[in-house]
């Protein structure tokens, strides 16, 4: 069975991680730590879940290869891990899983969540459904805005969304007060983090549930290319969809794992959701990781186009493999990513979601890097239906006068 | 002198009293010099030990009441360095000031210069909501070295292996949590928190306050009953927001009634 490290295990991530929470959440957070920890070593846990992966999520995702996107890319070979295929269509969907089944063990009968975007909500929303779940979302009153979509995917699946109306209203505001929300009713109801941050063991725990990401590609493309990739490249908002394809490259040397934030509209113009560009070590959502704060250690806002790259902290083992430089990370402002949203659209037609649309504008400038003889390995972790309110506005797509009865 | 919670809670029980009161007010609502004089007004009304809370961008253990003041200090400009000024305030004023910060400020500012800092302005210790022992190796060292407490929480779902943890690595006294939840006034307080302060004690821990829920002189009766300090928080702050000073001394005055002032 699985073997894991004490660093894959966290709590800690060299300087990072850890449990900076309130002592009422110890109790359930060790008993989160403990039901997964059997899990890993239960048979029949890996069972269930690799059956709801291959006959509900739709696993293994495809591996395509973007032929004539590649053109823009140096003329590297470029590899798309097609999360985006993957029902609820994003990555999202492997973590909510996993930890439906965690808290179906522990007896729990009501999920909650944060959401930015909407992804981790639907995915959440639809676990709870198939797992006979209540479910509560909490999602910023900014994003219930812009992501009206998703807002109306989650009631349908019969989750109760609400929407966060402190701080800056958005996706950190929703985990602020799905704490709140934990702390009161932790006796029936678990926390679904959507990503790798948060106290532990969720970094570590999340980490688990989206490593199928990368071992399921890191075989794909040895088989398709007969070696492994160049570079990796991943968007890194939390950094969850990241961490699941970096997991299984980590110990192969050769391959340079490449992170893409949001940039905003630069990182000089302070409008940007860029940690390791604009950030610095500090404590923020449960763990001690990379910050975007002021002096003080006030939290500053984040922008991003991508709802669900606009988050002011990012998940702790990310900020271990930055200090560490086995991993590096750059920003991608708002502008370049729409681009490649756009090209690979029209190259490939395939419609990617904006957050997934760093990492190709990240993949276009290491191809370049590498030339012709490179190859590169794309988390193409959501698709962008639920972007075109915020693609047609960009794009100006939308016919004037035009309504959608 | 150095400032002491626990000397605050020992004097209020050689009065005769039942238990001692503890405030908490945020620094910078509605303005810097407001909250000064709302936090001096509560110790002249009666309160012992004065939690000075610092403002922070992500309160998650806080409810509605608390979230507002804060967010209204926030926009007004509030620093670090405004709550140390509050704690000279509170001393100068005669209480005993505590700060009450969640960890990632503190951290920014320096633990070390911190510690040194809020000893050299009068202050007893740090209240840490969102700091457990076991992330606390820094702090123990710095609080040892500049006499400051160090209250740490303990919640009505602590094993009996992390309260011995708790009061333990406590100093002046430990925080019961004696609710599962966010700050903010209950209309009764829960049954749970003679339990929780009598666990709290069989733990090892000489002095245990209760807060959470605590709105009014009555229920502070019932809390000082078991308890050696009676926290209230939401109930002050809506006070200041509604009455302004007035209504905070008045509120102060029944709730130190209560606790046998």
């Amino acid at each position: 069975m699985t073997h894991l490290t004490t660093e894959e295990t966290g709590p800690y991530f060299g300087e990072f991680g850890g449990r900076f929470i309130p002592e009422a959440l110890v109790p359930a957070l060790d008993e989160i730590d403990e039901t997964w920890r059997k899990s890993l070593v239960d048979e029949e846990f890996a069972r269930e879940l690799s059956g709801l992966q291959a006959d509900y999520i739709n696993r293994p995702s495809l591996l395509t290869e973007a032929t004539r996107f590649a053109q823009h890319c140096g003329g590297a070979r470029v590899f798309l891990k097609r999360e985006d295929l993957n029902h609820t269509g994003s990555h999202k969907v492997n973590n909510a899983i996993g930890q439906a089944l965690l808290a179906r063990r522990m007896g729990k009968t009501r999920l909650i969540a944060e959401t930015g975007a909407g992804q981790h909500g639907v995915a959440t929303a639809t676990a709870a459904a198939l797992f006979g779940f209540e479910c509560t979302v909490y999602m910023g009153a900014e994003d219930t805005q812009r992501q009206a979509l998703n807002v109306a995917r989650m009631r349908l699946l019969g989750a109760t969304v609400v929407p966060v109306t402190t701080g800056t209203r958005t996706l950190k505001d929703a985990m602020n007060e799905a704490m709140r929300d934990w702390v009161a009713r932790v006796d029936d109801t678990h926390y679904v983090i959507g990503t790798v941050a948060g106290p532990h063991p969720f970094p570590a725990m999340v980490r688990s549930f989206q490593r199928v990401i990368g071992d399921e590609a890191r075989e794909q493309v040895l088989a398709r290319t007969g070696r492994l990739p160049d570079a990796v490249c991943a968007c890194v908002g939390g950094g969850s969809n990241a961490m699941g394809i970096f997991a299984a490259f980590l110990g192969d040397e050769s391959v340079s794992l490449r992170g893409f934030e949001a940039g905003g509209e630069g990182v000089e113009s302070g409008r940007h959701a860029a940690r390791f560009s604009g950030g610095r070590p500090g404590v923020l959502h449960g763990s001690a990781t990379y910050i975007l704060q002021d002096e003080d250690g006030q939290t500053r806002p984040s922008h991003s186009i991508s709802a669900g790259l606009d988050y002011p902290s990012v998940g702790p083992e990310h900020s271990h493999l930055h200090d560490t430089r086995r991993a590096v990370y750059e920003p991608v402002g708002d502008a370049e990513a729409m681009e490649a949203m756009r090209l690979l659209s029209r190259t490939e037609g395939i419609i990617p979601a904006i957050e997934s649309s760093h990492a190709l504008a990240g993949a276009m400038r290491v191809g370049q890097e590498l030339g012709e003889d490179g190859i590169v390995l794309v988390n193409l972790s959501g698709r962008g239906d639920k972007d075109m309110t915020t693609a047609a506005k960009w794009f100006d797509y939308i016919d004037e006068g035009a309504t959608q009865e | 002198m150095t400032a002491s919670t626990a000397a605050a809670l020992d004097a209020a029980a050689a009065a005769g009293r039942s238990a001692a009161l503890i405030g908490y007010l945020p620094v910078g609502f509605p303005d810097v010099p407001g909250s000064l004089a709302a936090m001096e007004a509560m110790v002249a009304a009666g309160c012992d030990i004065v939690e000075v809370g610092l403002p922070y961008s992500d309160p998650g253990m806080d409810g509605p009441v608390i979230q507002r003041a804060v967010e209204t200090a926030l926009d007004g400009g509030v620093r670090t360095r405004d709550a140390l000024r509050a704690v000279e305030a509170v001393a100068a004023a005669g209480g005993t000031p505590v700060i009450m910060s969640y960890w990632n400020l503190v951290l920014q500012y320096g633990v070390d210069d911190f510690a040194r800092d809020l000893a050299a302005a009068g202050g007893a210790g740090i209240i840490t909501p969102d700091l457990i022992p076991d992330e606390a190796a820094h702090w123990l060292a710095a609080s040892d070295e500049h006499g400051l407490d160090r209250i740490f929480l303990a919640a009505p779902s602590s094993t009996p292996e992390r309260l011995d943890r708790i009061a333990s690595a406590s100093r002046g006294f430990v925080y019961a949590a004696s609710t599962m939840g966010v700050t903010g006034a209950r209309a009764s307080v829960d049954d749970h928190a003679r339990e929780l302060v009598d666990r709290v004690r069989g733990a090892g821990a000489e002095r245990v306050c209760v807060g959470l829920g605590v709105s009014n002189g009555a229920q502070a009766a019932q809390v000082a009953q078991f308890a050696d300090g009676v926290i209230v928080g939401s109930a002050l702050v809506r006070a200041l927001s509604a009455d302004g000073v007035d209504g905070v001394a008045a509120l102060t005055a029944d709730l130190a009634a209560g606790v046998g002032a």
